[in-house]
């Protein structure tokens, strides 16, 4: 088939090489994270004067599913492993904030970034036993781990039992001061989550990650660490998600087990990310902002909403497999991870 | 004589939990697909049974009806869902190149939809209240065993239970059809060179899958307190049975089913609060000594 | 009447043209060598064929009716069977099980169990044994036997002498050629010019996916063959060969 080069090659001896330039990103992605910073200025600048507390409260719980959602897609999008069972640490998440910030009485932004840790910490040996489970009976072990959570809470003494704990860090604190904390503190977490989680793509890391999620066995005999990688997403995902969960809680001053470890954290995170977009870091932002308006738009319709989104989530695996950025957007991307060659 | 008789109620509980885990050992042992929705589709068709029952129908007669049903919607759920979602999986092999979507994801975030949609479906239709099917006398029914009174519905459920394995078995061992499915988890490609429609296949051993697990959620609407939430606990428990037992070993699965009944009741006889906790620590430890299981793949499905 | 008559096929495999307009014939009875260097396209012609890959243009005919774009799984019913590269046994299934899959498709003819058995004495020996543990000898005579009992009016044979010992595959030719010369029609793809020519009545050679010999196996001329195979122009142009109009 590549016969006829050869006598060109040797007809040609020495061409000039063309020399080959190698870009990242490109003038969309200029644009787009131009726009994106608009944005969050105009979130931390400009909204919290012209809505109404509730509205901010509500912008809180965006933020959340956008950390949600990120870290979710971390594991799935580039780690291939599909957890059902992140509640664990949403919970872990919410109980480590009130406990930190009441019990041992550290500043609130201390005890969510703490509660984040803490996540961490429980995420890594939950690794070695969920990590023996392969494909989709990973997903349901992660959320039988998420129950004994849920249960072990209930169980330890102080955590409140089955009604749960409400937090007390800002009794005598203005309402509407403590709402502007909290929103700036969130819309800060979710700015840092966010290049976080681009930054830990465009990494090594990442590079590896890719790898292990196109062909597992091919990136293993290039050396790629398979499960040191996956176990790296696990944490940091895991890692997010309490973030996420100790932002709830700040934000709805407490938790109960029945809502904090509610497997509907991980449906939301789902849908978050297939209907964004899978494996890219647009889609989850994209995912978020169309779930957090469907559940304002049908809130009155009461649990009609999850019907709606079970529906629309399994219609875009099936249809449009790539998500609403894949579908919108093409190859083009805010947060460029890959590298173009043009010769 | 407290213990004998929670050894003996978590033995008869085991026969609910393989009964349950038949049908989602068959669907990933052909298919490798976890279906996340197993739970609430028991559920579904307790509240199937129930609606029946309650419209005057005997409940043989509504078993005889939600049975097929169930086989029916498998055939349509594998055809229309799990099929699309599979072709996905087969797609991402082939094409490498660039985001590739949900890919070998796809069949788990279907069923995963499905569930997530069907479970809040079954709240509106039917409110998150706890129901029971109603069965007469046969709830509170007991054998004579030695010193112990043996629940009668606790016992048919596992001879059922224990029936219904042996008959998938044979299915699978004896008939060639079984014969086709076994192939095609092989290698689906090989198996249409034979004749064999993986599509086709695929759909009958998925409604297989929902006959037993029609069967199995029957079941549990007639011996547990059900309620559209209770799908979640169902998929677990199942889960957890397939998993003690050892994958793609149907006897491994009534095995694993036994040990989680036992693990239940002897916890909830050492702590009441903590009977489900302790079956999720049996198959917690079971993962970590025996990760393949008690009974590893005897008998490859 | 040709058995299998092929017109104009084509084979894409993405962009990649694979097989590019190959017409062949098969008269009952006969059997055809399909020879080539890798990547002729030969085992792209049989996946077409066995309808495991569909051609994007032409036309195949199973005793006069087009079954061009028939699925695999009903063309096998039609009577086209395939030993695809690399056996492909069911690793899971035990021997005769596997041999059992060949009466899936529901032909009952000549070919059953016992006469499998009596072409692959050595088969019937392990019968019990998984697919997944027979050496390379014994899966290419187990995937052979599975491709008989669906009694094929067709039987398409890919490379199989693919890494098997020199004496292996002489056992299994001379077990193909028992079974052609019982009157089965076959297809066989190969690399081995010699085993070929064992069990061939007529050669057709491929290069870059066209055909560029087509010759009666019997006095053969193995430097017009070679020189096909590798693509050298020989000196008295083979390429577009006359068809055998025969019937």
């Amino acid at each position: 088939m590549s016969a006829p080069n050869t006598t060109a090659d040797a007809a040609v001896p020495a061409a000039p090489p063309a020399t080959p330039t190698v870009t990242r990103g490109g003038r969309g992605s200029v644009v787009g994270g131009g726009v994106l910073v608009l944005v969050v200025v105009l979130l931390a600048a400009v909204v919290p004067y012209v809505v109404t507390l509730g509205a901010l409260s509500s912008l809180v719980m965006l933020f959340a599913l956008v950390i949600l959602g990120t870290t979710w897609n971390l594991l799935a999008g580039y780690g291939g492993m599909v957890s059902v069972g992140q509640q664990a640490y949403v919970g872990v998440g919410g109980y480590a904030l009130i406990q930190l910030a009441d019990a041992v009485g550290a500043p609130p932004w201390a005890a969510v970034l703490a509660a984040g840790l803490v996540g961490a910490v429980l995420a890594l040996p939950t690794s070695y036993l969920v990590f023996r489970l392969a494909g989709g009976y990973f997903a349901i072990g992660t959320w039988v781990v998420a129950e004994v959570f849920r249960l072990v809470t209930m169980q330890i003494g102080g955590l409140g039992g089955g009604s749960g704990l409400s937090l007390s860090a800002f009794r005598g604190t203005d309402r509407v001061d403590r709402v502007a904390f909290v929103y700036w503190f969130a819309l800060a977490l979710m700015v840092a989550v966010v290049l976080g989680t681009y930054l830990l793509m465009r990494s090594r890391v990442g590079l590896g990650l890719t790898a292990i999620r196109d062909d597992r066995v091919a990136a293993s005999s290039l050396g790629v660490a398979v499960d040191r990688g996956r176990r790296i997403v696990y944490v940091a995902g895991s890692a997010g998600a309490a973030l996420a969960g100790a932002l709830i809680a700040l934000s709805t001053l407490g938790v109960t087990p029945g809502s904090i470890y509610s497997v509907n954290w991980t449906a939301a995170m789902i849908f978050i990310v297939v209907v964004g977009g899978i494996g890219t870091i647009e889609g989850p932002l994209v995912g978020a902002v169309l779930y957090w308006a469907l559940q304002q738009a049908l809130a009155p319709l009461g649990t009609w909403y999850l019907v709606v989104l079970g529906g629309v989530a399994v219609a875009v695996v099936l249809l449009a497999p790539r998500g609403l950025w894949g579908l919108v957007a093409g190859r083009f991307q805010i947060f460029p991870t890959t590298y173009r060659v043009r010769i | 004589m407290d213990w004998l008789n929670a050894g003996v109620q978590g033995v008869l509980l085991g026969g609910q939990y393989s009964l349950l885990a038949c049908g989602l050992s068959l669907i990933f042992g052909v298919m490798r697909i976890v279906n996340l929705a197993h739970g609430v589709l028991a559920v579904l068709a307790a509240y199937l049974s129930l609606v029946l029952v309650q419209q005057g129908l005997p409940l043989w007669l509504a078993v005889v009806v939600v049975v097929p049903v169930f086989a029916v919607l498998g055939y349509a759920v594998q055809r229309g869902l799990f099929n699309p979602a599979l072709a996905q999986v087969r797609g991402s092999d082939s094409a490498r190149q660039g985001s590739r979507g949900a890919g070998e994801l796809a069949p788990l975030l279907v069923s995963f939809g499905v569930a997530v949609a069907l479970t809040s479906l079954l709240q509106e239709v039917f409110s998150a209240d706890t129901r029971k099917i109603p069965t007469g006398d046969l709830a509170s029914a007991g054998v004579p065993l030695g010193p112990l009174s043996v629940g009668l519905l606790p016992l048919i459920t596992l001879v059922v239970a224990a029936a219904v394995i042996a008959a998938v078995q044979v299915f699978l061992a004896r008939t060639a059809t079984g014969r086709a499915m076994r192939a095609v988890a092989d290698d689906a490609g090989a198996a249409a060179m034979y004749g064999v429609d993986p599509r086709h296949t695929y759909a009958v051993a998925t409604a297989l899958a929902f006959a037993t697990l029609a069967l199995a959620g029957v079941f549990v609407g007639m011996s547990t307190q059900f309620s559209p939430g209770y799908g979640d606990l169902v998929l677990l428990f199942a889960f957890e049975a397939v998993i003690i037992g050892g994958l793609g070993s149907l006897w491994g699965t009534l095995l694993g089913g036994i040990v989680l009944g036992l693990a239940q009741t002897i916890g909830a006889q050492i702590d009441p609060q903590s009977g489900v906790l302790a079956g999720h620590l049996v198959f917690l430890a079971v993962l970590v000594v025996r990760p393949g299981g008690l009974l590893p793949r005897s008998v490859p499905a | 009447m040709s058995v299998l008559e092929v017109a104009g096929l084509e084979v894409r495999y993405g962009d990649l043209l694979a097989v590019d307009g190959v017409g062949l014939t098969l008269a009952e009875g006969e059997t055809l060598a399909v020879l080539g260097a890798n990547g002729a396209g030969k085992s792209t012609l049989l996946a077409a064929l066995a309808g495991t890959h569909l051609p994007t243009a032409g036309t195949v005919l199973l005793d006069g009716d087009p079954v061009t774009r028939v699925p695999a799984h009903r063309r096998v019913r039609r009577g086209i069977a395939l030993v695809p590269e690399g056996r492909r046994l069911f690793p899971s299934l035990t021997v005769e099980e596997n041999l059992l899959m060949g009466r899936y498709p529901r032909r009952f003819g000549p070919w059953d169990l016992r006469a499998v058995y009596d072409v692959f004495p050595h088969v019937a020996e392990i019968r019990d044994r998984r697919g997944g543990v027979l050496s390379g000898g014994q899966q290419q005579a187990v995937a052979i036997g599975r491709a008989l009992l669906t009694n094929p009016r067709v039987l398409l044979l890919d490379e199989v002498s693919l890494g098997l010992a020199p004496s292996v595959v002489t056992q299994i030719y001379d077990a193909v050629r028992r079974i052609t010369a019982e009157g089965t029609t076959a297809l066989v793809v190969e690399q081995d010019l010699d085993q070929a020519l064992r069990v061939a009545d007529r050669v057709q050679c491929l290069l870059g996916g066209r055909t560029v010999l087509e010759a009666p196996a019997a006095g053969l001329d193995r430097e017009a063959v070679a020189d096909a195979y590798f693509g050298i122009a020989a000196a008295p142009t083979p390429a577009p060969a006359p068809r055998p109009t025969e019937a």
